[in-house]
């Protein structure tokens, strides 16, 4: 959907010497996909995306949006192809918070009314009552409702394609986290191809389904967040990816990825013998006592019920605290850390027992990655 | 008192003589704003046009009234127009320049560049970018030029009564050549009045043509 070929941009600087600001960037982001560039400032990836709308005109390389050669297309006609939005937001203050929404629709000519109901659909799609915010000018707004209306302004003549400059770097922390959640669960039904720069690695990880890190104007590597964490292609990434990086794809991966099975399980009026027999054969120290209709009830230690007889129901203590089985790895190692324990019991939404995750497996799975991989200078 | 007396008897000649100050001063501003704000455009899009043009603007608002009429006797005497009311207006219209065009000039330049950005990469082309975001955020700026114009040239059109012009100033000139102070007082009085009220007026005017909830601007006041 968009694609870049050897694109290259020089700059002069006012003493006569040249910067390459971009060198012979390749990339490619298929439909639907969110590819974020990434990396230090004055990396080139602010101007490899504002070449891609004409903003910076471009030195050597094709640029293809949705199949077209940009050469091809009248500037101002692509960029009103192409939505766009920017870090400073640039909602013109002379103008209604609708009017502002409404810009490239009008620009395109629509029909007036047309126009405007799509603004009040727009507003309704972030949470902003379009009752209340249609009339208002952009001053009137908090930081965090003027991203959303800025992000809506760019998606307003339903463009296949969108810019995005940093969009949620001027917000704070609390509210950057909620507007990305809203921006992604959008993202799941309007499947956007999207251009997204940004210098924050852990945004990076959370909105990036590819990312393209840039250093000196050279695209250094392009890559899925995970691949990109498992192995980075040399030191400078590594580093600029910092040596919690192993730590950043817990974030990646859901419980449901890293779970045991939950067959093996126990009800209250089993035999603490025949728990004690499976837990043996399994080969496991603890086992999940469930409720009659299968939630997640309790749990019997290997070590406490040796010597023991009688039911399950008279031995069992309650479980500390169980995790979802959508969770990141992330929520669920952070909890397993906070009571102390090397498992955990998984539950889905209604309580009903799933399967277990341990800290084996969890080290596992996140070195299993490592493993497939030849070692450097054994090969 | 007597001065009072004056007015209370002289309400029509007062009253015919301000229509006359305030035609010279309308006239050369409508005149100004309608060449000065095309002019302070145009020169944001050239650094170097623009230092010489607002150079050139600083210079003839350095030049004194009375020289300024005393030099068009002889330039505009060709057209047989050399005193009365063309070169009070002509007067007017270019000391109007610098305020209007420096104005002008300054608000466009000073719009934010995200909001620049912001249209173009909606796809405003740049008269619609001109037409839609930058000559709006600048109305509040260019006004407070005009109001700056229009107080200082009420004040100047009062000297163009010496080419003959008419106006409040002749109140003041006949005050002097006649030691009436009653006559001095009136014109002055009034040239003042004009001046006060004018600049409110144009206060209000201007806090009408600023979109509701834009940022207030540099305004004088």
């Amino acid at each position: 959907m968009i694609k870049l070929e050897k694109l290259s941009k020089i700059f002069e600087t006012p003493n006569g010497g040249t910067v390459m600001a971009a060198d012979k960037v390749s990339l490619e982001v298929p439909k639907g996909e969110i590819c974020v560039l990434l990396g230090p400032s004055g990396c080139g990836k602010t101007t490899t995306l504002k070449m891609i709308n004409g903003l910076i005109p471009k030195t050597s390389g094709k640029i293809h949006v949705a199949g077209r050669d940009t050469d091809t297309i009248d500037p101002v006609e692509l960029r009103r192809s192409i939505g766009y939005v920017i870090q400073q937001i640039g909602l013109f203050p002379n103008m209604t918070i609708e009017d502002n929404i409404c810009i490239v629709p009008d620009l395109l000519g629509w029909e007036r009314s047309k126009a405007r109901k799509r603004a009040a659909e727009l507003l309704d799609l972030v949470n902003l009552d379009p009752s209340i915010f249609l009339k208002r000018f952009p001053k009137e707004l908090s930081g965090g409702q003027q991203q959303r209306v800025g992000v809506i302004r760019a998606l307003a003549a339903d463009p296949p394609v969108l810019l995005m400059d940093e969009p949620f770097g001027a917000i704070d922390p609390i509210n950057r986290a909620v507007i990305q959640d809203e921006f992604l669960r959008m993202q799941t039904e309007l499947r956007k191809t999207i251009a997204f720069v940004s210098h924050d690695i852990d945004e990076a990880i959370k909105m990036a389904d590819k990312i393209a890190i840039f250093r000196d104007g050279k695209l250094e590597q392009f890559d899925s967040p995970d691949d990109l964490l498992a192995r980075p292609a040399n030191d400078f990434i590594a580093s600029f990816l910092g040596s919690d990086r192993t730590l950043k794809r817990l974030s990646l991966l859901k419980v449901s990825d890293v779970m045991l099975s939950g067959r093996i399980r126990v009800s209250a009026q089993d035999d603490v013998a025949t728990a004690r027999d499976m837990m043996k054969e399994a080969g496991h120290k603890n086992i999940v006592m469930v409720g009659p209709r299968g939630r997640a009830r309790g749990y019997l230690h290997l070590n406490d019920v040796v010597e023991a007889s009688g039911t399950v129901e008279e031995h069992y203590q309650a479980l500390p605290t169980t995790v979802n089985v959508d969770a990141d790895l992330r929520t669920a190692v952070s909890r397993m850390f906070r009571h102390d324990m090397t498992w955990m019991a998984c539950v889905d939404d209604d309580g009903f027992f799933k399967g277990f995750i341990t800290q084996r497996a969890i080290s596992h799975q996140l070195g299993a990655t490592y493993r497939d991989t030849p070692t450097e200078g054994l090969t | 008192m007597e001065t009072l007396v004056f007015i209370s008897q002289n309400l029509d000649l007062i009253f015919e003589r301000t229509v006359q100050h305030m035609s010279i001063v309308c006239v050369a501003i409508g005149l100004a704003i309608v060449t000065g704000v095309p002019v302070g455009i145009l020169i944001t899009l050239n650094q170097k046009a623009a230092d010489i043009v607002l150079y050139i603007a600083a210079i003839i608002i350095t030049i004194p009234s009375i020289a300024l009429f005393g030099l068009m006797i002889p330039v505009l005497s060709l057209i047989g127009q050399g005193v009365g009311y063309m070169p009070a207006v002509i007067a007017v219209l270019l000391y109007s320049q610098l305020p209007i065009i420096r104005n002008t000039y300054t608000a466009i330049t000073n719009v934010d560049p995200a909001l620049r950005e912001a249209a173009r990469g909606l796809g405003m082309t740049p008269i619609q970018r001109l037409r839609r975001v930058e000559i709006p955020l600048a109305i509040p700026v260019v006004m407070a030029g005009v109001r700056i114009a229009v107080v200082m040239n009420i004040g100047i059109t009062a000297i163009a009564t010496y080419i003959g012009a008419g106006g409040l100033g002749a109140f003041i000139s006949r005050g002097i050549s006649q030691s009436d102070p009653r006559q001095l007082i009136t014109g002055a009085l009034m040239v003042s009045l004009l001046a006060i009220v004018s600049d409110y007026f144009l206060l209000w005017l201007q806090k009408r043509l600023t979109p509701a909830s834009s940022s207030a601007p540099a305004g004088g006041h």
